[in-house]
């Protein structure tokens, strides 16, 4: 009795009862159209994540100095920060203080209440890649300069919002009032987000930190943003940053204060949203798992029911002359048929529901976060996809096998009794 | 004159199946040989034991004791599968029920003997088609058994037993779900095949059936009571029979 036999009787015995296969393929349907669902989200989502962190760059370290606060002037200095980056190069691309400088700027007789107002310093911007620490492009002009920042110019460069709404697309020269200080506009950024809006991300206007300082009335820079030299220094030197900060913060008894700084990166972020996407994912497949599960109990089921009823052809089969691993076999490829089908069935379930999602609640999803060029990309790898098959095959090959063996048990001339 | 080796040689056979407390002899020590182109009905009333007899001269089953040699070869205490390779092999069965697979065309009902013997496909299809002209149904070859007559039907379980050219071909109750014309057409086939050379062995209880083989073996009790020439008018009269008859 060969493969292609077995293979052509299952699928014949499957025709002739397409509803009851149609049921017995559910489960496994199901199971399988889940899994992909789940895999295909999650790669969306990931691949989210990762395109966002491309964009601001995944070097990126952020270190938070709240000082003493106990009335004490105790606090880091932007020049102390600055040697402290100077003294490992390897290390360490930059750094530049980021300090809020409140909202609001008047063009002319204009008000723009909503627009914010950022204190950085020239290496905001990193000349090799054109863009800044943050993933913005210059569209015009230039960015702040090292000369702007020392002797605190009252130059600054502003959002594409800005530059359509008060200057009407034509910005380079123009001057608008901070806090009734005139600032000249140096450089125009590109449009960031897809639907530019007021108090958006294309609503800002970026001048040298000492000065939104000045405009806030705040003593301390609270935030500095740091680029390590590479993805895989991230984690070295941010230990180091943290070493720093633990020495420089360290009380009279040397008593460690974690309260008064906190540092983050990029890469901790992602690796926390990566590690808790996978939990989330393992937790979600697990449960569709589960449905597999019932599908392959369903098939065993059916395919009992399905010995019972054939057991007179078993008989003839044995009569003349099929063995047990004949017989066996041919259950065992009826049932990794049935389940085979299903998972078929389910992978291309799984592929358009995930892309249905995909195109309905992903454009909203990207919104929603307020990103521009990233996209959401609900689909299954191809590993994801045949692992799915091979399991959904090696579902009804494995509940499929008691059946069979059932079937190949049976004694002839009982079989060819039964009616 | 019979060759020194018997096709079908039972020595001292017993078939004894435990019923509660008792031991139910099925078969109570039957010995029997039957040669190459013999035609030979084993008759006997429903518990006579012809049934067991007939499941174990078709290797369904094995004796409790005693020996059964098919074609010279030990067959009595052979394990399921080697069965199942004789009975690919060496018999060719027909039922009463026809026992034909609904699923499957004529054709590849006939073609199931040879896939089990492992033939490749243009083989098997040439040696069922084979098979189905000698039976006269080859324009058939395409149809499902429910589209075909019960006669039609009987016809194709005798090509699918001719098939595998088997040294046996064993009728259980061959005409017994017929009609009385088409069960005398399928007997007129049983000879002919017999005429041919090939080797029958009809199961059956009824003595108007029996007679049509050359040679009648009776079974009662599991023992045999007559074993001779179907003409012989023994044969087909128990005494027994004609006392009860006597008697009523």
């Amino acid at each position: 009795m060969n493969v292609t036999q077995s293979f052509r009787l299952a699928i014949k015995s499957l025709r002739t009862s397409k509803m009851r296969a149609f049921l017995t393929m559910l489960g496994i349907i199901i199971g399988v159209a889940a899994v992909i669902i789940i895999i295909s989200l999650g790669n969306g989502l990931t691949g989210m994540v990762e395109q966002q962190v491309e964009k601001v760059g995944v070097n990126q370290i952020y270190a938070y100095t709240w000082g003493m606060g106990d009335g004490t002037t105790k606090n880091v200095t932007p020049e102390e920060m600055y040697a402290f980056i100077d003294a490992h190069p390897d290390l360490f691309d930059g750094i530049t203080p980021w300090v809020s400088g409140g909202q609001g700027i008047r063009c002319g007789s204009e008000e723009y209440e909503k627009t914010g107002i950022y204190g950085v310093s020239e290496a905001m911007y990193r000349p090799e890649t054109g863009t800044t620490l943050d993933g913005d492009t210059l569209a015009r002009g230039r960015y702040l300069q090292y000369v702007d920042v020392v002797n605190r110019q009252n130059v600054c460069v502003i959002g594409a919002y800005l530059e359509q709404e008060a200057f009407r697309g034509d910005a380079l020269g123009r001057t608008l009032s901070l806090g009734g200080i005139p600032y000249t506009v140096v450089g125009v950024l590109k449009q960031n987000s897809e639907t530019m809006s007021e108090g958006g991300g294309d609503d800002r206007v970026y001048i040298p930190y000492e000065n939104a300082m000045q405009l806030s009335g705040s003593r301390f820079v609270s935030l500095y943003q740091i680029t390590a030299a590479s993805r895989d220094t991230v984690m070295e030197a941010q230990a180091l940053l943290l070493d720093f900060l633990q020495t420089f913060y360290q009380d009279e008894a040397g008593e460690h204060i974690y309260d008064y700084y906190y540092v983050q990166s990029m890469l901790d972020q992602v690796n926390q949203i990566n590690a808790m996407m996978g939990i989330a994912m393992m937790v979600l497949i697990a449960i569709a798992a589960i449905s597999l599960l019932v599908g392959g109990i369903g098939i065993m089921n059916i395919m009992l029911v399905s010995v019972t009823e054939r057991t007179r052809e078993i008989g003839i089969r044995k009569s003349l002359g099929a063995k047990r691993k004949d017989i066996r076999r041919q259950f065992i490829i009826e049932a990794g048929t049935t389940s085979a089908l299903g998972g078929f069935a389910g992978i291309l379930l799984g592929c358009l529901v995930a892309m249905g999602i995909g195109s309905l609640f992903g454009g909203m999803l990207v919104q929603s976060l307020g990103a521009s060029g990233i996209t959401f990309n609900a689909t299954p790898t191809l590993g994801a996809v045949l692992v799915s098959f091979g399991v959904s095959v090696g579902i009804g090959v494995l509940f499929g096998y008691l059946p069979a063996n059932k079937a190949a048990k049976l004694n002839p001339i009982d079989a060819l009794r039964y009616e | 004159m019979r060759s020194l080796e018997h096709l079908i040689e039972l020595k001292e056979v017993y078939k004894i199946y435990p019923m509660g407390s008792e031991d139910v002899h099925a078969l109570d020590g039957v010995s029997l040989t039957v040669d190459r182109g013999e035609f030979v009905a084993i008759v006997g009333q429903s518990g006579s034991g012809k049934s067991t007899a007939m499941n174990i001269i078709g290797c369904l089953d094995v004796p409790t004791s005693g020996t059964y040699r098919l074609g010279g070869v030990d067959v009595s205490t052979m394990n399921d599968d080697q069965q199942a390779e004789i009975r690919n092999k060496m018999l060719g069965f027909i039922f009463q029920q026809y026992n034909l697979i609904p699923k499957l065309t004529v054709l590849e009902n006939v073609e199931l003997p040879l896939l089990y013997a492992g033939m490749d496909a243009g083989e098997r299809r040439e040696r069922a088609r084979k098979a189905l002209e000698r039976v006269g149904l080859a324009d058939k070859e395409k149809h499902l058994p429910s589209q075909l007559s019960g006669g039609q039907q009987q016809r194709v379980s005798i090509a699918r037993a001719l098939a595998g050219e088997p040294s046996v071909i064993l009728a259980d109750e061959p005409t017994g779900a017929l009609d009385s014309r088409t069960g005398r057409e399928v007997l007129g086939f049983l000879q002919k095949l017999n005429a041919e050379g090939d080797t029958v062995i009809l199961i059956t209880h009824d003595n108007s059936i029996a007679v049509k083989a050359k040679r009648i073996v009776r079974l009662q009790d599991g023992r045999v009571i007559y074993d001779g020439d179907a003409k012989d008018p023994r044969a087909v009269v128990r005494p027994e029979e004609s006392a009860e008859e006597a008697g009523a």
